[in-house]
């Protein structure tokens, strides 16, 4: 029995973009990949109780507010504080490559910048998986 | 065991782990240990076509069984595409407030391609729920046909979600959904067509009603502004009062685990036979369908043979 | 040569493989001709400009009596920042100022919200009193500038907040002249930036009409926007009939309000997306010209010529903007403002190429600036009136745009209207859907992006970045402390207080805003209070 993939896709803070977040949504579910969506508005508390509840292998956020530096740093500490760091967390939005590198150093695996097509952000959701 | 430990605790992290592991094997090593702890958890099912409000009332039903100091495991289940096998989980986007809370648990589900709507996986689940000490599990699922029947299985009250819009589809689900439920909810109570389809319901549970002497209520809420819930959760408490002091209770659980044993019987006969199957790879294939061909050998003993040889080597 | 015999030929000839197309879908035949456009009544379909229905254009001179108005919107930081940003956009010759807000203060959160944490002058320019007003345009005197601020829900309170600031420095209410967005419709389909629920949102948006009708006449008190629907992944269709679908929602819930159509529909502005497709967009704003006039005639019975005019602002499309190979940005850009122009918009706003990575730094801003000097005073595109009138391609692609508007005004007048309909998700559905399309087209090579998924280059691209300092969210934090400080902290809780009363009775809420805000209550203050009477909106969860 293979073990299903399970993505948890969000939005955390303010912003209302959602266009991005469900394309990628809709995408990950059509290459038969279990998509937990947590909607518009979260805060990084739901979102990692969610993740965690959800036993998900994958967190994918969405920002495009210019809020990612203290958003993702916030959920790689509560992942660490609830021992769930095995979780892995990605991402995509509106981040310059400095920032993107400070991410990556801190723990958030793949940053997707504009542009980015659904079928390389599935390929990378398989292989990291599969990976770990 | 250090996890079982952590399981009957209630730890948030140990609870979604063994869940993962439940519902991605058919070992059922996991369940075996767990089980002696379970039983304690009461079962309500929430069903109804897509679009009655279901998240929104079992979101407001939640709140107020906190107000109790309640335990409360949710389970979300959601179709799987059958094209992609994958699924689309938003139940929790009405939930995300409470799944904070301390008392509570919840779990998103995809059907997984089981026919019936419920994943057989979703009583495994049920059981790692309970035995995390949980007070109440809801299991909320879609239901538009053959679902009802799985859910009712599961729980010890059934509540069947409707709109007043669902009044002209109703004729057709409506055999199967009167069978399963205890209670009866018609959400979003404001819209018109409200009182009329109300009272179709009243009159057609009559029946039932006289054989099994339960009162089934047919309830109007607006679940958008919490109105109706008191009353949904008082009937939900008599009919769990009702279910303990007629004996049906422990009569309708017993039933549930046969049930239960016999689905498992199947499973495991299935899955021998899948491994079984290997018989058509064999040399022996073209020579025994030929000798049936030219009517040499019937069908029927090839059958008894090879199940014989199944349940002999088994043994 | 006659005309079968020609379409026989070019049947022959070599085509290249590729789906003639709109970007939005439509199918493009490889010649337009007389018998495109049959029935074709010039008077009925174009007339002139400035006279019904107002297809060429809503001013008889157009561009050779003013150009439109060069707005750039613009926000970050501090009020203090910001203001000096629009110092140096005015001196660089922008005509009007148009706020960018940041995210907390678009939903009506302060500073100092834990919802906040992060987002505090990233987006725009935090605003959490009339202080951060006063300093935002401090040396801008408003009775000279117009001012457009993108801002939904708590739009009545920025409203406020500006009337104020005009009061201090002398100026009155009746010769303000500017926008607020104030267009909650969109919000539910498409933006996504709510407090409360539809039916209290439309309160405050006639309580916003009947004032300003009276007191700030000037003022344009709702842009209905069909961008941020194009920017969401809509077709131009839908960008076209959704937007006219709420503009008309407006106008019944005004009316049903008591007011007279032709005492607030002349104030009524729209603001449009400059997409891709060049023909198409030029087509989609003659269409909305006509189809607006039309209805506001025959269905809403206005006598005021005034209320006739669609007046639109443009920008270009931001979701068209790529983060590969940025400098292409400016001119795709370019096309796009050219369009908007060639589709007589009233105001233009054109993005900056580093966009995709973050706000424009001062040189993006000022290339994109450029751009539209460039098409008013080289290309020649100002100097006559709708150009492409006549065109048989574009009059064909007007009329087929109208058509279909038309359909889909049938679709949700059976859902029950615009907002049964957005409770029932069919916009957010219908958008989703075409945005999800859409990638796909790109991913499979049907649509063309240049830099996405064609003539790709690797390596990341080298230019220059906007940087947000941190520090900017806790010196508001504390600014907003001091303001606290030295209010009148009784005046701030009666004022409230009465808003409150306000809310639950039903009279018009402006005066009471007005009150909070002279009296330094925060966005934040305002907001909760009338949460507590108008509840919070859910989403309906829509795949």
């Amino acid at each position: 029995m293979q073990k299903k993939i399970r993505v948890l896709i969000g939005k955390p803070g303010l912003d209302g973009h959602d266009r991005g977040v469900k394309i990628v949504a809709a995408a990950l579910r059509d290459a038969g990949i279990e998509v937990i969506y947590t909607g518009l508005h979260q805060t990084c508390e739901s979102i990692v109780e969610a993740a965690i509840q959800e036993d998900v292998d994958i967190i994918g956020l969405s920002i495009l507010s210019g809020a990612h530096m203290t958003i993702f740093p916030k959920i790689i500490n509560l992942l660490k504080q609830k021992e769930a760091e095995d979780i892995i967390v990605i991402g995509g939005g509106i981040i310059p490559e400095e920032d993107i590198k400070k991410l990556n150093e801190m723990g958030v695996k793949k940053l997707f910048t504009p542009g980015t097509s659904t079928k390389e952000i599935i390929k990378y959701v398989k292989s990291i998986v599969q990976k770990t | 065991m250090d996890f079982l430990k952590k399981l009957l605790k209630g730890d948030k992290l140990t609870i979604a782990r063994t869940i993962t592991a439940v519902e991605n094997s058919n070992n059922s090593e996991i369940l075996k240990e767990i089980f002696p702890y379970t039983g304690k958890a009461y079962h309500i099912g929430v069903t109804g076509p897509p679009g009655a409000g279901k998240s929104t009332l079992v979101n407001i039903v939640i709140q107020k069984l906190l107000e109790e100091n309640k335990k409360i495991g949710i389970i979300a289940v959601d179709p799987t595409s059958p094209f992609s096998g994958g699924a689309f989980l938003g139940d929790r986007i009405r939930m995300t407030d409470l799944a904070l809370r301390e008392n509570v648990f919840i779990r998103s589900m995809a059907t997984r391609g089981s026919l019936g709507g419920l994943s057989q996986k979703t009583k495994d689940v049920a059981l790692v729920l309970d035995a995390s000490g949980m007070d109440y599990i809801l299991i909320e699922t879609i239901g538009v046909g053959q679902v009802e029947l799985d859910i009712a299985q599961v729980c010890d009250t059934t509540i069947v979600v409707l709109v007043p819009e669902s009044g002209d589809s109703i004729q057709a689900m409506k055999a199967g959904l009167l069978e399963v439920a205890d209670i009866l909810v018609v959400n979003k109570g404001d819209r018109e067509g409200c009182d009329s389809l109300i009272l179709e319901l009243k009159f057609a549970f009559e029946l039932r009603e006289q054989k099994l002497g339960w009162h089934f209520p047919v309830l109007k809420t607006i679940a958008t502004e919490s109105k109706g819930i008191e009353e949904l959760i008082s009937n939900i408490k008599s009919h769990k009062k009702y279910l303990k002091s007629s004996g049906k209770f422990e009569e309708d659980r017993k039933r549930k685990l046969a049930l239960r044993i016999d689905e498992l019987i199947e499973e495991k006969i299935k899955s021998h036979l899948k491994e079984f199957s290997s018989w058509r790879n064999g040399d022996q294939l073209e020579q025994l369908i030929a000798k049936v061909y030219q009517r040499k050998l019937t069908p029927y003993h090839i059958a008894d043979e090879i199940t014989k040889k199944i349940i002999v080597g088994k043994k | 040569m006659n005309k079968e015999d020609w379409k026989k030929k070019q049947k022959t000839c070599k085509e290249r493989d590729f789906r003639f197309t709109t970007v939005s879908d439509l199918p493009v035949k490889p010649l337009y001709l007389p018998d495109d456009i049959r029935d074709f009544d010039y008077d009925k379909k174009l007339s002139y400009p400035g006279e019904f229905p107002f297809t060429r254009g809503v001013y008889t001179n157009m561009y050779r009596g003013r150009l439109w108005t060069m707005r750039q919107f613009s926000g970050f930081g501090t009020a203090k920042d910001t203001n000096e940003r629009y110092k140096y956009l005015l001196k660089h010759g922008q005509t009007g100022l148009s706020v960018a807000f940041d995210f907390p203060t678009l939903y009506g959160r302060d500073s100092d919200d834990p919802f906040s944490q992060g987002e505090v002058g990233k987006c725009g320019v935090a605003i959490d009193t009339l202080r951060d007003m006063e300093i935002l345009f401090d040396g801008i005197p408003l009775d000279k500038i117009s001012t457009s601020m993108t801002i939904n829900p708590p739009a009545a309170i920025l409203l406020a907040m500006y009337i104020v600031v005009g009061e201090k420095q002398g100026v009155l209410a009746e010769v303000l002249t500017g926008t607020i967005q104030n267009d909650m419709l969109k919000e539910y389909q498409a933006q996504k930036t709510w407090i409360y629920p539809p039916e209290p949102s439309l309160r405050i948006i006639t309580d916003i009409l009947e004032y300003c009708s009276e007191h700030v006449p000037k003022w344009n008190t709702i842009s209905i926007s069909g961008y941020h629907i194009r920017e969401a992944g809509s077709t131009a269709l839908q960008e076209l009939a959704f937007t006219l679908a709420n503009g008309l929602t407006y106008v019944e819930y005004g009316t049903k309000a008591g007011l007279s159509v032709d005492k607030f529909a002349p104030r009524l502005s729209f603001f449009f997306n400059s997409h891709l497709d060049f023909f198409e967009e030029i087509a989609k704003y003659r269409a909305a010209r006509r189809i607006w006039a039309k209805v506001m005639h025959d269905k809403y019975r206005a006598q005021n010529p005034r209320s006739y005019l669609m007046r639109f602002h443009t920008q270009t499309a931001g979701c068209t903007l790529t983060a590969q190979q940025p400098e292409n940005n400016i001119i795709r850009t370019a096309f796009q403002a050219l369009a908007a122009v060639l589709g007589g918009t009233q105001s233009l706003h054109t993005n900056s190429m580093d966009e995709t990575y973050a706000l424009p730094t001062e040189r993006a801003v000022k290339i994109a600036l450029r751009t539209q000097q460039l098409i008013a005073h080289e290309t020649g595109a100002a100097n006559t009136i709708d150009p492409l009138g006549g065109s048989y391609y574009v009059e064909a692609l007007t009329d087929e745009l109208e058509k279909r508007t038309y359909e889909y005004f049938d679709k949700i007048d059976t859902l029950g209207g615009v907002v049964p309909a957005i409770e029932k998700g069919f916009f957010q559905r219908e958008i989703s859907r075409s945005a999800y399309e859409y990638q796909r087209a790109l991913e499979h090579k049907v649509k063309y992006h240049v830099g996405i998924n064609m003539f790709e280059e690797e390596g990341g691209a080298d230019i220059e970045i906007l940087k947000i300092p941190e520090e900017i969210e806790k010196n508001q934090i504390e600014e907003l402390k001091e303001v606290k400080k030295q209010r009148n902290s009784v005046k701030v809780k009666r004022a409230l207080k009465q808003l409150y009363s306000a809310a639950g009775n039903g009279e018009n809420l402006m005066p009471r805003i007005l009150d909070c805000v002279r009296e330094y209550a925060t966005l934040g203050e305002i907001c909760s209070t009338l949460k507590e009477e108008f509840g919070i909106y859910h989403e309906p969860i829509i795949f």
